[in-house]
């Protein structure tokens, strides 16, 4: 037989003729629980930031061929040697096309899949830039602009003129930022490439391409599909890769291992491609938890700590509160409900604070050149950070609380009674 | 004559620091209405007997019964809501809720037991107030009232529940003659005119000659 309404106006009581030591014990758990929104907030929108850097542009499932030696020698398939011990020596990559067999039917094929957002082609070659007697190796991507906007956020990454204005000119090039600075070329100017068997090819540039990583700037520049192939001097179905962009990217990897086996092509699934960032990702992820649950634990000591002293402020009223007839339960109860409205109390106060902080943080100018879409601080508001927050509070009160009431229901009141 | 407490065959041990027989084979009976005093020189025990007959110390031997019903063994939730319920309890020094006012520190026993409505237990702390004539305090802080006050206050709480027995651990050890003389006028009356049982512990030889009947205590033996 619990009777709340007293136990609770006892608790209450008791928190506000304390109500100092109470704000105090509030305060931890606010400063732990503000911190943790805001560490987590920040770190995560740091962390999306990043990943998106990489795997925006990054394919689901990059389709090509791979040069490699032949899986099965020759000598595997003469029945003769079957049963003998065979060592070949200096094997070497079977000789094999670039492009993708029957492009055009398998994106038609791709495209038609349900789990499929989008599959487009592209055509990857080796070309010289040249300016002047000084040619500069590098890579140039023949694309569908639009598609590669929409699907791979191409748009993110054009500092100066539009994916349209590629699409529109036809012997448009998109140049990587630090090729145009190297060649001090600007919007509009012409630039001359080269192949790699010297036809010399003039194209305008109707876009600056900056990804943020600055290898890939001093090298990679974009032009339409049709361009390469004109310039390669090949047919409309030569397609070197295909990338494809899934609505769930969880799928990835099985649909790559299927489109390999059906198609008798290298697929790539951006998980095996990308591990490094998951890595990345998860120790970041750590570090931001583990910080937090320190603060949290600290806040936690300070309630424990300010909880004892009130219990050994109270033990006359614990006696007293004994003899009247309240089970060591009610006591228990008592000094628990303090716990869980000071850690109540803190952790939505602590849910504020991180909310104003986040919102003050994103507002602050985060320029930098290696991310040319980002403005101000990233932060990632996920109402999930909040549920756990305030869950977190409450749990490490509970404890924090429960040790010490736990004490208050053992006290023997004839002890402190008989103690005067 | 109903008995309202029995203590039957009670001892008890102190086992620290040596092994110690404090009470030894306690018997005896209280009526109702009865104003029963316990007198003994310091040591002999008799508080020691009072905690257990008040079934806050449940560790001894033997068998107590309130309204003829036995207590020993029950569970301490059980013993709680015995002595909130049946047992009022006046200390020697004032015990009252510092942080509450003098109403709802009478009123706290009975909003534990939770019988009534907040409104009949208000009333009815208020009467007990008046009957102790400290009616005018009620909305004072416990810590603002004179001891002799504090000591009716405990009083007031102690009848709240309407109790069989009150039991009192030397209730004027800490007043003066005057103040003691009222909180025994007190007792007196409640005793007389409610029928109501009085277990008290006292040095005061006075006190105890003004009671129905003095139980004598001497090494942990009732002597007579």
């Amino acid at each position: 037989m619990v009777n709340w309404t007293i136990i609770l106006n006892i608790a209450k009581t008791h928190l506000l003729t304390k109500f100092k030591q109470t704000a105090i014990a509030a305060l931890g758990v606010t400063f732990g629980i503000g911190a943790y929104i805001t560490l987590v907030s920040f770190m995560t929108g740091l962390n999306a930031m990043l990943d998106d850097l990489i795997l925006n542009q990054t394919p689901h499932i990059h389709i090509y061929n791979e040069i490699e030696p032949s899986k099965q020698q020759p000598i595997s398939l003469y029945d003769d040697f079957k049963n003998s011990f065979n060592v070949v020596h200096s094997i070497k990559p079977k000789l094999s096309q670039k492009k993708i067999h029957n492009a055009l039917p398998i994106i038609h094929f791709l495209n038609k899949k349900e789990e499929v957002k989008g599959a487009i082609p592209q055509i990857k070659t080796q070309i010289f830039y040249i300016a002047g007697s000084i040619e500069i190796a590098g890579n140039l991507t023949g694309i569908q602009p639009i598609e590669e906007a929409s699907l791979f956020n191409l748009k993110d990454y054009i500092v100066e003129g539009s994916a349209e204005k590629l699409k529109n000119t036809e012997n448009g090039i998109l140049l990587g930022s630090g090729i145009a600075k190297k060649m001090a070329l600007t919007l509009g100017d012409r630039i001359q490439i080269s192949t790699i068997k010297g036809d010399v090819f003039p194209l305008k540039i109707v876009g600056i391409y900056q990804s943020g990583v600055a290898d890939i700037d001093a090298i990679q520049s974009f032009v339409n599909l049709k361009t390469v192939q004109r310039i390669l001097g090949e047919a409309d179905n030569y397609i070197t890769d295909i990338n494809v962009k899934l609505f769930n990217i969880d799928n990835a990897f099985l649909l790559s291992k299927k489109i390999e086996k059906q198609f008798n092509l290298t697929a790539i699934d951006i998980n095996t491609a990308n591990a490094q960032f998951e890595t990345g990702t998860t120790i970041r992820n750590l570090i931001t938890y583990a910080v937090s649950i320190t603060l949290l634990i600290v806040a936690g000591f300070g309630i424990y700590n300010i909880l004892n002293m009130l219990i050994y402020e109270k033990m006359n009223d614990i006696a007293i509160l004994k003899a009247i007839g309240f089970s060591g339960k009610d006591v228990q109860y008592i000094f628990m409900s303090q716990a869980m409205i000071i850690g109540i109390i803190g952790g939505v106060l602590g849910l504020l604070i991180g909310l104003i902080l986040t919102n003050i943080i994103s507002t602050i100018p985060f320029k930098t050149e290696a991310l040319p879409n980002v403005e101000t601080y990233p932060i990632n508001f996920d109402t999930w950070f909040y549920v756990i927050g305030i869950v977190f509070a409450i749990i490490s009160t509970f404890f924090a609380g429960y040790l010490p009431s736990q004490k208050a229901k053992k006290i023997d009141p004839v002890k402190i009674i008989r103690g005067q | 004559m109903e008995i309202v407490l029995e203590a039957k065959n009670i001892n008890k041990y102190f086992k620290k620091p040596v092994l110690f027989h404090v009470l030894k084979d306690i018997n005896f009976k209280i009526n109702k209405g009865e104003f029963v005093s316990i007198m003994g020189k310091s040591g002999c025990g008799k508080s020691t007997l009072l905690y257990i007959l008040s079934t806050m110390d449940t560790d001894y031997k033997g068998n107590l019964y309130l309204n003829n019903q036995l207590l020993s063994g029950d569970s301490r939730e059980k013993l709680s809501y015995t002595r909130n319920k049946h047992i009022g309890f006046v200390f020697q020094f004032h015990y009252l809720l510092s942080e509450f006012s003098v109403l709802e520190n009478v009123m706290l026993p009975a909003k534990k037991l939770g019988e009534k409505s907040l409104k009949e237990i208000e009333e009815n702390a208020l009467q007990k107030l008046k009957i102790l004539n400290i009616e005018q305090l009620a909305q004072k802080k416990a810590s603002q009232i004179s001891g002799g006050e504090k000591q009716r206050v405990a009083i007031a709480r102690a009848l709240i529940n309407n109790p069989s027995i009150i039991m009192g651990d030397e209730p004027t050890g800490n007043l003066d003659s005057h103040n003691a003389d009222n909180v025994f006028n007190i007792f007196k009356k409640l005793s007389v005119e409610q029928n109501l049982s009085l277990l008290i512990v006292t040095h005061d030889e006075d006190f105890a000659k003004r009671t129905d009947r003095i139980i004598t205590m001497e090494d942990g033996r009732i002597i007579n």
